[in-house]
């Protein structure tokens, strides 16, 4: 065991899939000699070349479109969008043609493509460069989309994103970028559609996924001191969706709580919600709550932004409201 | 201009081919036969047709929802293509697409697409794969008048012109986006000096004239091949049917259709081709019998294709994802 930080996942992730084929290449605003806006393809400059990582013009419907006309002609392309907010700029080569191109041609074009969006707040970046969009784009057919929480699963999925033969939205969390975790020596693959049991519980399930994985293990530790022993399923991929792992664990402890950074109105937690109520209302003792950021803009100011956006606490007292 | 009389026969059998696809697919959405929206590229042909002369099997276009007048000229199979737009099983699309969504990745079409200015980037993105590969390849994209007031315009040209990427962009000016005049909704007349903002060559030629066009895109894609990068061609042309099929074309003066059929590319090129005696009168009446019965086998091969089954619309969203469907 060694420990790696989240930005350092990724980066091997990208860096191993760019030694093993040479169609792999990654661009996006300040991804070369600057190495990143958050430094996550540090040092790839110097090792791989401006043919294969190359700053782009700040022009996000040329990234997209780039990724989606070069991997339509056989490379594999790892678009960065510097943050997700800016995924609104490039939404047209996003949903309208990387999503729908291969379904629209009846199988006649193949994408391979990742798209690198990070997201979150909890950096004082204001209501532009802190939303957490995935709802949009889980919900568009054609998208994969997955979400790390820790260093081991960045490397795992990223490798994985970058085999995949089909567009996949690789969101990254901000605030995760210099947390280290640990790693096994060997790094491996992380298969899509495979949730993660971060801790085993019998009393209440808590779905989560990327930074609110942390927040939901601290949650989970003080409710443990109180006698709650709360079971916590890292998603990590949000299409494909492991159902089956989320089924097990309610059938198990028959209360649920879903958390998301997002503005809570049409989030993803929503949609994982619904699916449990559909499929296993009966399981359920207790309402299906829901944890998720306030219903506003991500503000600016430290304090304002700590009180809309969720928390481990918050998580503690809705976890609590069902005992 | 040096043009085998092959090749110009072969470019006069182009144009019949989308002239005649095009009629048919009039009449055919006339009878209700074809579904949704049709935007048809009568008058256009001898832009596709000059442009796509100077490709090869492995170059790439990007097309519009105008767009099969370009897969025509590419090499698109008129069965496959009129099966789709007929929304049959053997369409190109399996019928998940329609007429704009045909592509064919074995021939370089990347697809035609109902975005308008959704090919400039990707257009960029073909010549990039191009350019990292190290061939000679190069990509034809086609769009309109109306299409460089969208950003992908501009993203997709500094891209292309600071990469230096092998891609052509032919601006189809047909003078309006929908039923907007070009007049209203820019204020140049010439798209071509457009290019100067992103120091590519930019040239304005007669759309209607398939030897200009087949000249300006020759030269471009000499350019494209070498390495020397993009360059920005305006086709000034008409559309002789409205917008979509069903348009009542309120918005055109009167006399202006009727101005620019007196221009119709098809008689201008025959009657080239007469004059220089490269054709027979003999000759043109085999290859429009030819081409006649090519549609007429085009529309039985559609007529004969099945609807698509319905579990089919659970295929092609990923290449290794089947959804749930539904029972009913």
């Amino acid at each position: 065991m060694r420990t790696m930080t989240y930005a350092e996942g990724i980066r091997e992730g990208m860096r191993k899939k760019m030694m093993d084929d040479p169609n792999v290449l990654l661009f996006g605003e300040d991804v070369g000699k600057f190495g990143g806006c958050f430094g996550v393809s540090a040092g790839m400059f110097d090792e791989f070349g401006d043919r294969r990582v190359r700053d782009t013009p700040i022009s996000e419907g040329a990234i997209i479109g780039a990724a989606v006309g070069s991997a339509a002609c056989g490379l594999r392309p790892i678009a960065e969008l510097m943050f997700m907010d800016f995924a609104t700029v490039g939404m047209d080569q996003i949903v309208n043609q990387a999503a729908k191109l291969r379904y629209m041609t009846g199988g006649k074009i193949t994408l391979p493509m990742v798209i690198r969006l990070p997201e979150g707040g909890g950096v004082s970046a204001a209501a532009q460069h802190s939303q957490s969009l995935e709802a949009w784009l889980a919900h568009v057919p054609g998208l994969k989309v997955v979400y790390p929480s820790n260093a081991q699963d960045a490397y795992g999925l990223m490798v994985t994103a970058i085999e995949d033969d089909n567009p996949v939205i690789f969101i990254e969390n901000k605030t995760l970028y210099a947390v280290k975790s640990e790693v096994e020596d060997e790094l491996k693959a992380v298969p899509f559609g495979k949730a993660c049991v971060k801790k085993e519980g019998t009393d209440v399930t808590i779905i989560t996924y990327g930074k609110q994985v942390l927040d939901a293990m601290k949650a989970a530790e003080a409710l443990a001191k109180d006698g709650i022993n709360a079971e916590v399923v890292d998603l990590r991929s949000l299409y494909p969706l492991d159902k089956e792992t989320i089924f097990k664990s309610v059938e198990k402890t028959h209360k649920v709580v879903v958390v998301s950074e997002e503005v809570k109105r049409g989030a993803f937690s929503g949609e994982i919600a619904s699916l449990i109520a559909e499929e296993c209302f009966y399981e359920c003792d207790a309402p299906i709550k829901r944890v998720g950021a306030l219903n506003t803009p991500v503000p600016f100011s430290m304090g304002l932004e700590n009180y809309m956006l969720p928390n481990d606490k918050d998580i503690e007292a809705t976890v609590k409201s069902l005992f | 201009m040096k043009i085998s009389n092959e090749q110009l026969k072969e470019m006069y059998l182009t144009m019949l081919k989308i002239r005649k696809f095009e009629t048919r697919a009039m009449d055919k959405f006339a009878e209700g036969k074809i579904p949704g929206f049709v935007h048809l590229y009568l008058g256009e042909e001898a832009v596709a047709t000059g442009a796509c002369a100077n490709l090869r099997k492995d170059d790439y276009i990007t097309s519009t929802h105008r767009g099969h007048g370009h897969i025509i000229a590419k090499g698109g199979e008129l069965n496959y293509m009129m099966a789709e737009l007929f929304g049959k099983e053997d369409g190109y699309c399996r019928g998940k697409g329609g007429s704009m969504h045909i592509a064919d990745a074995s021939k370089g079409i990347l697809g035609a697409n109902g975005i308008v200015g959704a090919g400039h980037n990707i257009a960029a993105g073909a010549g990039l794969a191009i350019q990292y590969k190290g061939t000679d390849q190069v990509c034809v994209c086609f769009f309109g008048d109306a299409s460089t007031n969208q950003s992908t315009f501009h993203e997709g040209l500094n891209l292309a012109s600071i990469w230096k990427l092998p891609v052509v962009f032919v601006c189809e000016n047909n003078g309006y986006g929908i039923s907007v005049s070009q007049a209203r909704h820019q204020a140049i007349t010439d798209v071509s000096v457009r290019a100067t903002a992103y120091n590519m060559p930019g040239v304005t030629v007669d759309g209607n004239d398939v030897f200009a066009v087949y000249e300006a895109v020759g030269e471009a894609v000499a350019r494209a091949r070498k390495g020397q990068g993009p360059t920005l061609i305006e086709c000034k042309t008409y559309r002789f049917r409205g917008h979509f099929e069903g348009d009542p074309t309120v918005y055109r003066p009167s006399g202006e259709l009727e101005a620019w059929l007196k221009k119709d590319p098809i008689p201008r090129m025959e009657n080239y081709l007469k004059e220089n005696n490269v054709i027979t009168e003999e000759e043109i009446k085999k290859m429009n019998a030819d081409v006649d019965k090519m549609i007429d086998d085009a529309n039985a091969f559609a007529d004969n294709s099945k609807v698509p089954a319905l579990e089919s619309a659970l295929e092609d969203v990923y290449t290794d994802i089947v959804e749930e469907g539904r029972i009913r």
